[in-house]
């Protein structure tokens, strides 16, 4: 059977989970690897931490998230952010990472995902996506645009080209994300969704712009996703994973069930 | 719980075949969690007197083999398997035990299990990543006390083809081998430890065959 998968992602700036609106007006979200224990409880299918720490005297610390969470949780988790190499991936997966996602850096030199995928294996190697509709004059052929460095630099590259070649350079898995929807609450941009996962063989993760539980649903039933990422619907309390898993199974969408 | 409730008696000791591929510190702290003392090694003196094996694998069939020689861990297995004692290979580690895979068809894998590694059905995504659920065409102690349609988490493209060693399947695009045995020889295409406590008790009965090993 296909089960959906449903991942919360925590967003880490210095080693604490934070969560902000298109990546502005940041507000502490709590212990990363605390918040990665209760997901893991409540249902939890794999977590994702995004590093967004700017500074590179901190980029250890998520060396350090990655080691207590596998220590804690006995669930699969991937770790993004400012990943560039085989030796950056290697750091994160000796320490018990399960999977890495690669964003800016496989944009600057794709090669560094067939790098990765050949000393690890593809199944640890996730290509993320950033994509915003087109706009201006010079439109891509999907309609959909690559972003890079969080969404602020526009790359002309199409989205559904770059998830194809990015599955061909040995990515395992795509992350999705709708830079048009993340943290508006408006629900995943489903037609991008649905595009990127009918376009390519590997799994598809939808991420940008959960605000209610209708929208993971709609995100497996209407943009055909393999698996589906919120944040901030978790981390306040609002809903947990198992509220959430329990919805989508109501409408019809094969979940694991919260045990 | 086993483990826990006995805290007189010795720890079974759990060798964790190192050839430098994996993520091996998953299923070293799973095997802590479990009850046992596990010890990530490729020193034959530190396998030959451990009461059980764990070899695992993650990546290409041919990287993984290729690694496996380089590092004599094909002559560990071998003797490991051999002495008897309970064997245990995960993901690509299960895959190796096998005689070749359409991965990498040049690449020769370990001969101990029969059959080759077949890719998974083209009508579905690969890797399969994802949880599903096991059915037990027989039994085995490897899965003790675990409920048939358990959810267990796969990450794979390929896996062993059909077998009288199978004791569980999934479904993902037809019937997939999730674990086979054979004698003292356990594996799984899942991976216990990333399986949440279903994995971690199926890790336990693990531990608990090297325990009546010991």
């Amino acid at each position: 059977m296909r089960a959906a998968r449903v991942i919360p992602c925590l967003d880490v700036d210095g080693g604490r989970v934070v969560k902000g609106v298109n990546f502005v007006d940041l507000v502490d979200a709590g212990d990363p690897v605390e918040l990665a224990a209760r997901y893991d409880a409540q249902g939890a299918d794999e977590l994702v931490f995004l590093d967004i720490t700017a500074s590179s005297d901190a980029r250890d610390t998520i060396v350090d998230v990655a080691r207590r969470t596998a220590e804690e949780v006995y669930i699969p988790f991937t770790i993004g952010g400012g990943i560039r190499s085989v030796e950056d991936a290697r750091k994160l997966l000796r320490v018990g990472a399960d999977k890495i996602a690669v964003n800016s850096a496989a944009v600057d030199r794709p090669e560094v995902l067939t790098e990765i995928a050949d000393e690890f294996g593809s199944q640890c190697v996730v290509a993320s996506i950033d994509a915003r509709r087109s706009t201006g004059e010079n439109p891509t052929e999907s309609g959909f645009e690559v972003f890079i460095h969080g969404g602020r630099t526009a790359t002309g590259i199409d989205a559904v080209e770059w998830a194809k070649e990015v599955e061909r350079r040995g990515a395992g898995e795509i992350m999705l994300t709708s830079m048009d929807r993340d943290g508006t609450r408006d629900g995943f941009d489903v037609e991008l969704t649905s595009m990127i996962s009918n376009a390519v063989n590997v799994p598809v993760i939808a991420s940008g712009g959960v605000g209610t539980l209708e929208h993971l649903a709609e995100g497996v039933t209407e943009g055909h996703a393999d698996a589906v990422l919120a944040a901030s619907i978790f981390h306040f309390g609002e809903h947990t994973v198992a509220e959430a898993k329990e919805l989508m199974a109501s409408r019809g969408v094969t979940v694991r069930p919260p045990q | 719980m086993t483990a826990n409730d006995a805290p007189a008696e010795r720890k079974p000791v759990i060798a964790v075949l190192d050839y430098g591929i994996g993520n091996l510190r998953s299923a070293q702290k799973t095997l802590e969690r479990a009850g046992a003392e596990p010890i990530l090694t490729s020193d034959p003196e530190v396998v030959a007197t451990a009461d059980g094996v764990v070899l695992p694998g993650v990546g290409n069939f041919g990287r993984v083999m290729e690694a496996i020689r380089a590092e004599g861990v094909d002559q560990l297995a071998r003797d490991a398997v051999n002495s008897g004692k309970p064997f245990l290979g995960i993901c690509v580690g299960m895959q190796a035990l096998y005689e070749s895979s359409d991965e990498d068809p040049e690449a020769v894998g370990l001969g101990i299990l029969r059959g080759v590694i077949k890719s998974l059905s083209a009508d579905v995504k690969r890797p399969q990543m994802q949880w599903n659920t096991l059915d037990f065409p027989k039994s085995s102690p490897l899965f003790a006390d675990i409920d048939e349609d358990s959810w267990v988490y796969f990450v794979h493209s390929y896996a062993p083809e059909a077998s009288d060693a199978v004791i569980a399947t999934c479904d993902y695009g037809g019937i997939v081998t999730a674990a086979a045995q054979r004698d003292n020889v356990y594996a799984t295409q899942f991976h216990p430890e990333k399986s949440g406590p279903v994995g971690v008790k199926i890790i336990e009965n693990f531990v608990n065959l090297c325990r009546s090993e010991s």
